[in-house]
């Protein structure tokens, strides 16, 4: 019983489909797919130095990878794309972060 | 080969351990359950190296082997009704991603009331996710279909999710023998996994359907709609290649029974097909000319198939045991769009909540069609009827 499609075409439009859709599908991280995101933020994270234990617990957890940090050293926010989403106040084990108010 | 007599659930469980399949999650639920506690045991006593992980609800399941297969592993997991539903959302995560998931459905009514027997209405109220779906008949094709599902869902032409559906009880609970080939001879046919679209591993980056122009979700959309039509030709290739290897001798999208000469078809899918199959022989033997046609897979729907053959009968009885409320049954819905107009069609609705239906039943059903056509009284194919001989009216 005949398809609307032939064998022959099948294997070649079935590869050029997977890679297409691949493409589609899959992304890499790089910064700002979605614009700098920083401007939906309300709350800003502050990181208290003195607090701070050097943990890494904020850059572990934050769940858009804009906290760097490096082994005993302070971490540092990425304002340009941090949302303000407050899981890094939120999981700090000494309190280290305070969300303040953006324009305060 | 050799013949053993199995329970469904049992020829599931076996056709998965000879898959080689490598990672499976499960959530128990009647009448499905059996297959993934012989899964388990399989397990357990190292007949199938596998990771079995357990999970808190069929949501999780379902998430569990779209990460294992997203990894490139082959998976199975397995389910029934209300179990499937709570699957709703994953069933789009895997097949939007296109990973060869194969799942076993075990169908049963949805409640209220709560019902454990089969009607159809769990496997087609999921038909539009972009799962392969197909319809058991017997306990042995139920074991043919599970591993047919690999070879079709891994192809590279085809790269979707396939459920197996196999009637709860009549086909899940039920013993008929099935002649199993041996193992070395499945992995001769069934080669190991590719692990594509994509392969989740240590060292690769990347996100999974992250967020992006609207036109990609169309576009994606797109490329199931196009692997779904290959999976017709792969799905007619496959089954006919098993058959060939082991000896069977029903393959394809549909099973055609006494259609030739035939005036009349009846349509329907599942395990009450061998009762329908009954009637028609009966039939036959007082001289009708009606013949039956199987849907062995729902999706992709068997438009060619069936418009050719409805092609030159006079009219078509769908009898649905699933119901899309406000229009008809689900798959005489299909049906109709398919042969567009091109002849006469009747719809049944019977079987829900697992009534059972007898090939008396099945005889009173055509009978009653053909000689409505007959008399000229069977002029609104859109006319949807209700078999219930237990209901007094009027
Ligand atoms: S507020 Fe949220 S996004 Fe911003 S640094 Fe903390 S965890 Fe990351
Ligand atoms: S979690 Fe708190 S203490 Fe740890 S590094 Fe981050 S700010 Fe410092």
């Amino acid at each position: 019983m005949g398809s609307v499609y032939e064998p022959v075409d099948l294997e070649r439009e079935a590869l050029e489909d997977l890679k297409a859709f691949v493409d589609k599908l899959l992304s890499k991280p790089a910064p700002g797919s979605a614009g700098p995101t920083g401007t939906w933020r309300l709350y800003k994270p502050v990181i208290d130095s003195v607090k701070c234990i050097r943990c890494g617990i904020c850059w572990l957890y934050c769940p858009d990878d804009v906290i760097n940090w490096a082994p005993r050293e302070l971490p540092v926010v990425d304002y340009i794309y941090c949302k303000g989403c407050g899981i890094c106040s939120n999981v700090c084990p000494v309190k280290a972060i305070d969300m303040v108010l953006e324009g305060e | 080969m050799r013949v053993k007599v199995l329970m469904g659930n049992t020829a599931v469980a076996e056709a998965v351990r000879m898959a080689g399949v490598e990672v499976i999650s499960a959530y128990p639920i009647t009448p499905q359950t059996i297959i993934v506690e012989r899964i388990a045991e399989m397990v357990e006593r190292g007949e199938l190296k596998a990771r079995y992980v357990r999970v808190e609800s069929e949501h999780s399941a379902l998430a569990v082997v779209y990460g294992a297969s997203a990894s490139g592993a082959r998976v199975f997991t397995a389910t029934s009704s209300h179990g499937l539903l709570y699957m709703y959302e994953m069933l789009w995560w895997v097949a939007n991603s296109r990973l060869p998931v194969v799942m076993a459905v075990v169908t049963r009514a949805i409640g209220p009331p709560w019902n454990i027997h089969s009607d159809h209405q769990d496997a087609l109220t999921v038909r539009d996710a972009g799962w392969i779906i197909g319809f058991a008949s017997s306990v042995e094709e139920a074991f043919d279909m599970t591993l047919q599902a690999y070879r079709v869902g891994e192809d590279r032409r085809v790269l979707l999710p396939v459920m197996v559906a196999l009637d709860g009880f009549t086909l899940s609970h039920t013993c008929e023998p099935v002649r199993l080939p041996e193992e070395s001879e499945v992995r001769g046919w069934l080669p190991p996994r590719e692990p594509l679209p994509f392969k989740l591993e240590p060292g690769s980056y990347f996100a999974v359907g992250n967020l992006g122009p609207d036109e990609v979700t169309m576009e994606l959309r797109w490329y199931i709609w196009r692997a779904m039509e290959r999976a017709k030709h792969v799905i007619r290739e496959v089954s006919a290649d098993y058959a060939r290897r082991f000896d069977r001798s029903v393959h394809g999208l549909i099973e055609g029974f006494r259609v030739e000469d035939a005036k009349y078809l009846v349509v329907l899918a599942g395990a009450w097909s061998g009762d329908a199959m009954e009637a028609v022989d009966m039939l036959r033997d007082e001289g009708y000319p009606v013949g039956l046609v199987r849907l062995r897979y729902v999706r992709p729907f068997p438009v060619e198939e069936l418009r050719e053959l409805a092609s030159s009968v006079r009219a078509v009885l769908v009898v649905d045991r699933a119901v899309s409320m406000g229009h008809m049954g689900v798959i005489a819905g299909d049906l109709v769009s398919a042969v567009r107009g091109k002849v006469t069609v009747k719809n049944v609705i019977a079987g829900l909540g697992g009534v059972d239906v007898s090939p008396d039943d099945f005889k009173t059903m055509i009978k009653g069609f053909i000689e409505e056509y007959e008399s000229g009284a069977l002029d609104s194919w859109f006319y949807t009827e209700w078999y219930m001989p237990w209901v007094r009216r009027g």
